[in-house]
């Protein structure tokens, strides 16, 4: 068992904070593999999986190499993600919300690649040079992602009345998860200065034009969901770790 | 004198030339070739959901990461073969229905669970090395566009085959439990992994006629003695034992004599009694129905675009003239 709650340092949670979303998100989309409505788009959807794992990877690495700087203790990638608790986790709630219906995946994923997108963009800039690093690799990837998510949007939301309708359904399910991705923490503000308010506004801008190409509303401010940037969760991310952690828990330092 | 067309194919074939899909063929050989190649596409499709069981349980995310793109193989797999299967005149949807109503087969082998991590290697190393044996062959198969996913099919193939082994070796060097997961895991895979070569050779139907086509090259028998011969001695580097009393090694023969392979099971399996036939249908069918409602957006969107962009080159030419 090992723990980063109390961990203060502003770029090792935020290294964290990343890697976790990367993760979750992941770890979610890795469950349609095999049940997806096409070949083709099961084959994409896993394809994003694998880019979010890998995405993990690189910021668990880095954020190891950090807190053995900091402190010594020596942690790898796996101990990140297999041996913390769901406090330890500074993931975004909507990531860890249940698939739902296609149409809720494709409203998750656009809303986080649409973020990770210019997210990336900024840190791609960064003056942090490991950082930059991932960034700019992963910032390809999300090329991609953010490609694919709109494109589905844009598909469901002016496809059929069924489709249109289940859209709407997943933006009311969801929407009050959204804004957390850009109500920065204080780690955040930190690291990433003045560029989070072009963060939050290509942010913003980007869903709305891909909504009203859509033809779908973006609805009127209301009660917005957080905790998760702090390590308040849902129930969900209870299961996601019990689920992921089994062979670890089980077998404690074993090498698989 | 002339010759049939049915001569002819069967000179072509005779000569090693390659059949494609405008040429002449008997109605058999296409059916035969239907049957054959959309079975096998299914079991690509079928066979990522004993896998897919374990993506969110791996052990470890560089794990994880091979697991993912290994099932991710099995579907990009799926679809040369669906495509290959398209050539001969049949439509992919028309192929699902036959898996979905039971009418299509595929590999018996996925209607075993996946009861522990080391089911992951197990099946990279024994359920691939076996299906390897069987494919490399049809890298020669007489029809073109089934010959050539093959090829592609293979290399993946024989990655996975390596990745199976090498993940088993950790387990075979690692804690007792490992040790006791790994040789739990191959006692499970092996006889279910003979039987993936089909019935012997007196009892198969379809080997005389696909030989003589060359659709098969080698038959069920031969092929599954290659298998035994590579795993018994590849089985010593893992330390572990294969689950066979008889297994041992005949020097007049040269090749590894094994035990008799229960057959009962293999049919009552083939009939849909396996521990899993329900599951992992039911499993696909589900995608399938769930995922009509995304199947009609995708079309009807593509239908209006479609339409908006006659529209405008309309307005255009209009414009024009």
């Amino acid at each position: 068992m090992i723990t980063t709650k109390d961990i203060d340092n502003p770029l090792i949670k935020f290294v964290l904070h990343l890697g976790d979303n990367a993760l979750i998100m992941g770890h979610r989309n890795s469950e349609w593999c095999g049940h997806g409505p096409i070949l083709e788009q099961d084959i994409a959807l896993t394809n994003i999986a694998l880019d979010q794992v890998g995405q993990a990877r690189n910021f668990y690495q880095y954020a190891a190499e950090l807190i053995s700087e900091t402190n010594g203790e020596q942690l790898t990638e796996d101990s990140l993600a297999y041996l913390r608790d769901s406090w330890d986790f500074k993931n975004c709630l909507l990531a860890e919300l249940p698939n739902g219906d296609w149409a809720q995946t494709i409203l998750k994923q656009f809303i986080v690649s649409a973020y990770q997108y210019h997210l990336y963009q900024a840190l791609a800039n960064n003056q942090n040079e490991q950082l930059a690093a991932i960034a700019s690799k992963s910032l390809k990837e999300l090329n991609y992602h953010l490609r694919w998510s709109s494109d589905w949007v844009l598909r469901l939301g002016d496809g059929t009345t069924e489709s249109k309708k289940r859209m709407e359904d997943a933006i009311a399910i969801l929407w009050s998860y959204t804004n957390e991705w850009i109500d920065f923490a204080d780690y955040e503000m930190i690291i990433l200065g003045d560029s989070h308010h072009s963060i939050q506004q290509d942010w913003k801008a980007k869903i709305k034009s891909v909504f009203d190409e859509a033809g779908l509303m973006i609805p009127v401010d209301g009660w917005m969901q957080k905790g998760g940037k702090v390590g308040n969760h849902t129930e969900h991310l209870g299961y996601i770790l019990t689920d992921m952690q089994f062979l670890q828990r089980a077998y404690p330092n074993a090498e698989w | 004198m002339e010759t049939s067309l049915e001569e002819q194919f069967q000179q072509k074939i005779d000569q090693e030339h390659k059949i494609e899909p405008k040429d002449w063929m008997p109605d058999k050989y296409r059916q035969t070739l239907i049957r054959q190649i959309s079975q096998h596409a299914h079991s690509e499709v079928v066979g990522m959901l004993p896998e897919g069981n374990w993506i969110t349980r791996a052990p470890s995310l560089r794990r994880k990461a091979i697991l993912l793109a290994k099932i991710q193989d099995e579907a990009g797999h799926g679809l040369y073969l669906y495509s290959a299967a398209e050539t001969l005149g049949i439509s992919r949807d028309e192929m699902y229905h036959q898996l979905h109503s039971g009418k299509a087969k595929y590999s018996s082998i996925f209607n075993y669970p996946t009861l522990t991590w080391a089911d992951m290697g197990a099946i990279g190393w024994l359920v691939d090395g076996a299906a390897i044996m069987n494919q490399v062959p049809l890298c020669r198969t007489s029809f073109g566009p089934y010959a050539r996913a093959m090829v592609r099919v293979c290399k993946e193939e024989s990655f996975h085959q390596r990745q199976g082994f090498e993940s088993l070796w950790v387990l075979s060097k690692g804690t007792d439990e490992q040790k006791r997961m790994c040789q739990d895991a191959i006692d499970r895979w092996w006889w279910p992994c003979l039987m993936m070569f089909g019935p012997p050779d007196d009892e198969s139907t379809n080997t005389i006629q696909s030989m003589q086509w060359k659709i098969k090259r080698f038959s069920n028998d031969a092929l599954r003695q290659k298998f035994v011969d590579m795993i018994a001695e590849q089985i010593k580097i893992l330390g572990m034992k294969l689950p066979d009393p008889d297994l041992k090694w005949n020097e007049e023969k040269k090749h590894y004599d094994y035990g008799k392979i229960n057959w009962d099971e293999f049919w009552q399996v083939l009939k849909g009694n396996g521990p899993c036939n329900k599951e992992r249908l039911d499993a696909r069918r589900k995608a399938w129905d769930e995922g009509a409602w995304v199947r009609e957006a995708a079309s009807a969107y593509a239908e209006k675009k479609h339409t908006n962009q006659l529209n405008n080159s309309n307005k255009v030419y209009e414009n024009v003239h």
